[in-house]
């Protein structure tokens, strides 16, 4: 029996779809192209959100996507606000450093922005970070909306997915998705002189489309 | 028609003389240059009187000959003083007196000849050819060839390195940027033209601004591919000189810039998206304007066991093999660390203070002793702890014994 075009397509597409991704691009699919996670999907033409305090492993998760997109021999780039990128431990989670343009910003929200604003209408990234983890609340809040919508309308219709990480949640309606972090759990093996960190159990709130979704993932050292 | 000049020990007076009359030149020997005559007959008529206008032009004393190979052409100027015109035909009978030694050849050849009593061109081109080639092969032949005055071959021709530069001299200084950037853009477009008309790219420009009253303003672009669209070139410039602007009128401009193989790349269709080599270029360099040169980069890691060491390189693509989801443990690296109080209790941390804030810790690893470069000024020498403290989070801390303090590296997140 002959299977139905659709159900061909769906069926080549899942045997080549993996390894020769951009073949089956067109318009319509660059928006729902995604980036896969640990905690879920994360979108491509849009803005995602990662919040949440120290230890809750949203560097993890960052590095985990960096290492994803370089993998997939995409370029990346990090604007490094307050200079706090670890290169030995993202080589550590897979990320391939010469696939990824480091930019510190030394401290300077203004200057990270406006990077931000000119890689991403450079184009051809495939993940556009800006790290604003450890940078003051009341400073990020400073950002205005305008800045947000601006930037999610650069990487609109294109491969690139723009991530924010932060302590709280900045960017309102504009982030596609957000993916909020509380402190993890860490894991210590041994006792006493013997004694390791482990692991961090990490619990996240994966917010798309108004619906909140819980999920527990581990982060192991 | 060939025409050779030989004179030792006078190849520019001599290369000066050939590019008069040929762009076609092979410098031979540092005291022979062979160049194409073809065509001169249409302005000086017969090789006699081409003969005279280059003996004429040359200046000094130079042996000069005229042949239709380039190798009879040497070897007649290399062995008959003064001028020498071989008429097609009658090459053999003019060089058959000439020694056997200005062939060249192997030692080997030389030693053959000479047992065999072969004392001029005339009695080696006299042989039998086969008995020449059975006996001396390949060789041999090509060698009673050249005797016999009918080599043919193609001139090697000497080519001068390209040198692609611009130079301006102003008649008022500049001190404005608008007007600077006027003129170079046409610097420019001209050079971008030239490297297009030699089917060349270029990777490196070089500006030098001569100043008024002041030492002169360098500038060196290095771009990571090959580009040649003036535009791009004229907005990396620009960005250049807005960083670091002359601190004096300007009074002459000279642009270089270095020939390159153009870059030809094919775009698969399933390869991923990269960002277009050029506008990325440009946005670095905007990029660098703001955060500083040094703070732009791919990070690269050192070869050291110090903690924290870093440079940053040029962004490429790099091989290796898909990575699982799972995310690995990641430290935030703080740049400088904060300095802390510490207090012990067996040994062991107990409590913390800094200014990002402290308490007490509630669980900790370590002692890691790591300590390097003891040779140099910049050693090292540490006690690391990981420590989780409550209600903050997980921390990795040291205790620097040169400086005697306590400080928090980073945190894990």
């Amino acid at each position: 029996m002959i299977a139905p075009p659709t159900l061909l397509r769906e069926q080549i597409q899942s045997v080549l779809g993996s390894r020769y991704g951009a073949a089956f691009l067109t318009q319509k699919k660059t928006a729902g192209e995604t980036l896969p996670s640990v905690v879920g999907e994360i979108p491509r033409g849009a803005l995602t959100e990662i919040a949440g305090p120290a230890s809750s492993g949203r560097t993890s998760l960052l590095y985990s996507l960096l290492a994803t997109a370089s993998s997939g021999e995409e370029f990346c780039t990090l604007l490094d606000t307050e200079d706090t990128f670890d290169p030995e431990s993202a080589a550590a989670a897979g990320v391939r450093l010469s696939q990824v343009l480091w930019v510190r910003c030394g401290g300077n929200v203004e200057h990270a922005l406006k990077s931000l604003d000119m890689l991403a209408n450079a184009g051809g990234f495939g993940l556009i970070a800006i790290d604003l983890a450890d940078t003051p609340a009341k400073i990020v809040r400073r950002i205005p909306i305008a800045a947000w919508f601006r930037l999610r309308h650069a990487v609109e219709n294109t491969r690139t997915a723009l991530v924010v990480v932060a302590q709280q949640i900045h960017a309102g309606s504009c982030s596609a998705l957000k993916i909020e972090l509380s402190r993890s759990r860490a894991l210590w093996r041994g006792r006493s002189s013997g004694c390791l960190l482990d692991a961090f159990e990490a619990t996240t709130q994966y917010i798309r489309n108004h619906r909140a979704q819980e999920r527990r993932f581990t982060i192991l050292r | 028609m060939f025409a050779c000049l030989h004179a030792p020990g006078n190849l520019p007076l001599l290369e000066e003389c050939a590019r008069y009359f040929s762009p076609l030149i092979e410098v031979t020997s540092p005291d022979t240059i062979v160049f194409d005559i073809r065509g001169l007959r249409w302005i000086y008529g017969a090789p006699a009187q081409i003969a005279s206008e280059i003996q004429r032009k040359v200046g000094v004393a130079a042996n000069l000959a005229l042949a239709s190979n380039p190798d009879a052409a040497v070897h007649a100027a290399r062995g008959i003083r003064g001028v020498t015109i071989l008429p097609p035909g009658r090459e053999a009978a003019i060089l058959a007196l000439l020694p056997p030694y200005l062939l060249g050849g192997s030692p080997e050849f030389a030693r053959t000849l000479d047992l065999w009593g072969i004392r001029t061109f005339g009695e080696f081109a006299d042989l039998p050819p086969l008995g020449v080639a059975a006996r001396l092969g390949e060789e041999g032949t090509h060698m009673q060839q050249l005797a016999r005055g009918t080599g043919s071959r193609q001139l090697r021709l000497h080519v001068d390195p390209l040198v692609f530069r611009e130079e301006k001299e102003l008649e008022d200084s500049l001190d404005l940027r608008e007007p600077l950037l006027f003129l170079l853009s046409r610097m420019l477009s001209e050079l971008c033209r030239r490297l297009r008309c030699h089917g060349r790219s270029t990777n490196e420009i070089r500006l030098r601004l001569k100043l008024e009253r002041a030492s002169d303003h360098t500038a060196t672009l290095r771009l990571p591919v090959p580009m040649l669209d003036s535009k791009v070139l004229l907005k990396l410039l620009e960005l250049e000189l807005n960083d670091s602007p002359p601190q004096a009128p300007i009074e002459k401009i000279q642009l270089e810039m270095m020939p390159i193989e153009p870059r030809t790349t094919q775009h698969g269709l399933f390869l991923p998206s990269a960002p277009e080599p050029e506008k990325l270029e440009i946005t670095l360099a905007r990029i660098r304007g703001l955060v500083g040169a040094a703070n732009v980069g791919a990070p690269e890691l050192v070869n050291t066991h110090r903690p924290g060491a870093i440079r940053t390189g040029r962004l490429k693509t790099a091989k290796g093999a898909a990575v699982p989801l799972h995310p690995k443990l990641a430290i935030r690296r703080f740049r400088p660390p904060y300095p802390a109080q510490v207090w012990c209790t067996g040994g062991k941390p107990v409590r913390i203070f800094s200014s990002m804030g402290g308490g007490s810790i509630v669980a900790c690893a370590g002692p890691w002793q790591t300590s390097g470069d003891w040779w140099t000024s910049e050693v090292w020498n540490h006690q690391e702890w990981d420590i989780e403290i409550q209600s903050m989070g997980v921390f990795r801390i040291y205790q620097d014994y040169l400086l005697g303090q306590w400080l928090i590296e980073g945190n894990y997140d």
